[in-house]
């Protein structure tokens, strides 16, 4: 026991002495809540967008005036012809453009049937279709208010609610998020780093001579990572909690729990990684490719996993981050208790054993 | 002499490269054993072999009484061990040093402050000693880390290039420092590129392909070889040598 306290104590002088670590620690969780909460966002406030109205009539400064009061949007510019819009559009200055036509009260009132045209810049798919999407919407309501028909005598309403999510705030999406980068990031990559670090200085030479065990090196390397994962964890669910608003409406002790799971899981991903690497910069490459990258972009957290294609549907099945930002999800949205989110601790809890198991494996190897 | 090194045949191979191929020899208690070859000779290797690091595919070694196929954790527990890449944790200070690899040791945190503080005064680190021991310079790290290789009073020291990159200055009063192990009883296990190390060993053994092509004195060498010098006599096995790096 005694050597092994000795060894943690060492580990946490290097931890505490080394700016760059204390930075990834300390500094990356912050920065990256913040700009996930703030700064990455769906939600549109204050869009700038143009219009040409050929109108000029009592209905299109109505429906002008409809548009701004919902605030998705900010009319910058009155434009006077087409050739405007296309300028505005490739200056930037404008994500979208409403065109009235000249005729456009008296179709609606006499014809029962007006157009309006809307433009907008499909370089930015996302926000295209998240601004036409308001726009469709606040035409209908315009519609509905000006008619003055009688409702019909036989209708069916769709009358929605969305459960879990009832604003669809995008912030709900990114704390799990992030919450499992963050961990994949401490775990993973500080370890990885850390006995990559060991190799290059040979000092793992030293280790390895030593009566300590090959198996108790990585364990008391990896030790405070995982009190330091663990703080962090709790740090940005707070913030979530705190600052942003994002309930949690299971277990907490199951959440913490779960996260203790999922810090091992990474944990035995990077010292599978530091077995293959013998420096720092290529444990950190290999990190970044290969836990980074997929925690990112295939594990639901930016892209949802059902809109990607069959191939990479199949990948994300074996990133673990997928069935963390799940199990994260269900507890905090959903309220789920453990008997609900057996299949994902499951499959988390096998992951770790398999990546510990291959890694212990290519330690021994390099040892004889 | 009581024998504290012994290997027969000791042998191990990567693939169908035999890195070391079937050395024997003996060294004995408080003996100063040199071990010279040329890069990629497998001098390390067979250093590696006998501190527990990699296992032999064949032969017989054992190390302070413990064989090495299966009593490594034993062999561990009684040598000291100090590479050519500079083995201390820059990070820590030299008393922080000291406390963690007496703590693997096993020491107690009595024997480990006592014998931390006659360390420092005998190096004369007094001023030094509560700083990083990355500003130290690359002498003085050294001398610390050959006297941290000692510092569980293990039987059998082995160094592996350990004056590598040091001034000539530094190199002589470090084999001031082996001498006195020496002297005390502290075998020492020793590979170098420097020739004129290679006259202050008791024995020295010369590699050439994984075989041990001489092992005697440096006096016996020479005469048996009929050269004058230590260079000459390694030049004369080295040259025929079929690999290199």
């Amino acid at each position: 026991m005694k050597p092994f306290l000795a060894f943690v104590k060492k580990e946490i002088y290097h931890i505490l002495r080394d700016r760059r670590t204390l930075l990834i620690l300390f500094g990356m969780p912050i920065i990256q809540v913040l700009i996930f909460g703030y700064a990455v966002t769906n939600e549109f406030r204050g869009a700038s967008i143009a219009v040409l109205d050929q109108a000029q009539d009592e209905l299109s400064t109505d429906l002008q005036r409809h548009l701004v009061a919902s605030g998705h949007f900010a009319i910058i510019e009155q434009v006077d012809n087409v050739s405007d819009i296309e300028s505005a559009f490739q200056k930037g200055k404008i994500k979208m453009a409403v065109v009235i036509p000249p005729d456009f009260s008296q179709d609606f009132y006499h014809r029962k049937k007006a157009v309006v045209q809307v433009l907008s810049d499909g370089s930015d798919p996302n926000t295209a279709s998240t601004l036409l999407n308001y726009v469709t919407n606040m035409v209908n309501q315009f519609q509905v208010r000006k008619s003055q028909a009688p409702p019909l005598p036989l209708q069916i309403n769709i009358e929605s609610r969305l459960v879990y999510n009832p604003e669809l705030k995008s912030v709900y999406m990114f704390v799990p998020g992030v919450t499992a980068l963050i961990l994949m990031l401490v775990s993973a990559m500080m370890t990885a780093l850390t006995l990559a670090k060991e190799k290059e200085l040979g000092t793992m030479e030293l280790l390895l001579v030593s009566p300590l065990h090959p198996f108790l090196i990585i364990v008391g390397k990896v030790t405070p990572y995982v009190f330091l994962a663990l703080i962090n964890a709790i740090f940005i669910l707070a913030l979530g909690v705190f600052v942003f608003g994002v309930p949690i409406k299971g277990s907490l002790l199951l959440l913490l729990g779960l996260c203790l799971l999922f810090i091992l899981t990474a944990l035995a991903l990077g010292i599978l990684i530091s077995t293959k690497t013998d420096t720092q910069q290529a444990a950190m490459l290999t990190s970044l490719m290969m836990l980074m990258m997929p925690t990112m972009l295939l594990s639901g957290f930016i892209f949802p996993v059902e809109s990607m294609p069959r191939l990479l549907q199949w990948i994300s099945t074996i990133i673990p981050a997928k069935y963390f930002i799940i199990l994260l999800k269900d507890v905090m949205l959903k309220g789920s208790g453990i008997e609900l989110i057996l299949w994902e601790v499951m499959v988390l809890g096998i992951m770790t054993l398999f990546f510990l198991v291959v890694s212990l494996k290519n330690f021994k190897i390099r040892l004889a | 002499m009581q024998t504290l090194i012994t290997t027969h045949n000791l042998t191990k191979r990567f693939g169908d490269f035999t890195a070391v191929d079937a050395i024997s020899f003996e060294v004995g208690k408080g003996e100063i054993f040199g071990f010279l070859g040329a890069n990629g000779a497998g001098k390390t290797t067979a250093m590696r072999m006998l501190t527990g690091l990699s296992h032999p595919t064949s032969g017989e070694a054992s190390v302070a009484g413990f064989d090495v196929y299966r009593q490594p954790e034993m062999i561990k527990r009684h040598i000291g061990y100090m590479s050519q890449k500079f083995s201390l944790y820059e990070d820590l200070t030299i008393l922080e040093n000291l406390r963690f690899f007496g703590g693997v040791y096993g020491l107690s945190r009595r024997q480990i402050k006592e014998k931390s503080a006659a360390l420092v005064e005998q190096l004369g680190l007094e001023e030094v000693a509560k700083k990083l021991t990355g500003s130290l310079p690359l002498g003085w790290k050294q001398k610390l880390a050959f006297s941290l290789a000692l510092f569980h009073d293990p039987q059998i020291v082995f160094l592996d290039e350990p004056t590598g990159g040091v001034d000539p200055i530094t190199r002589r009063q470090f084999w001031e420092m082996i001498y006195a192990a020496a002297d005390r009883g502290v075998t020492v296990f020793v590979t170098t590129h420097y020739m004129d190390e290679a006259e202050y060993c008791d024995r020295i053994s010369i590699m050439v392909d994984g075989k041990i092509a001489a092992l005697d004195s440096p006096a016996g060498i020479k005469t048996k070889l009929g050269v004058q010098s230590m260079n000459d006599a390694f030049y004369q096995l080295a040259r025929g040598a079929q690999r290199s790096e």
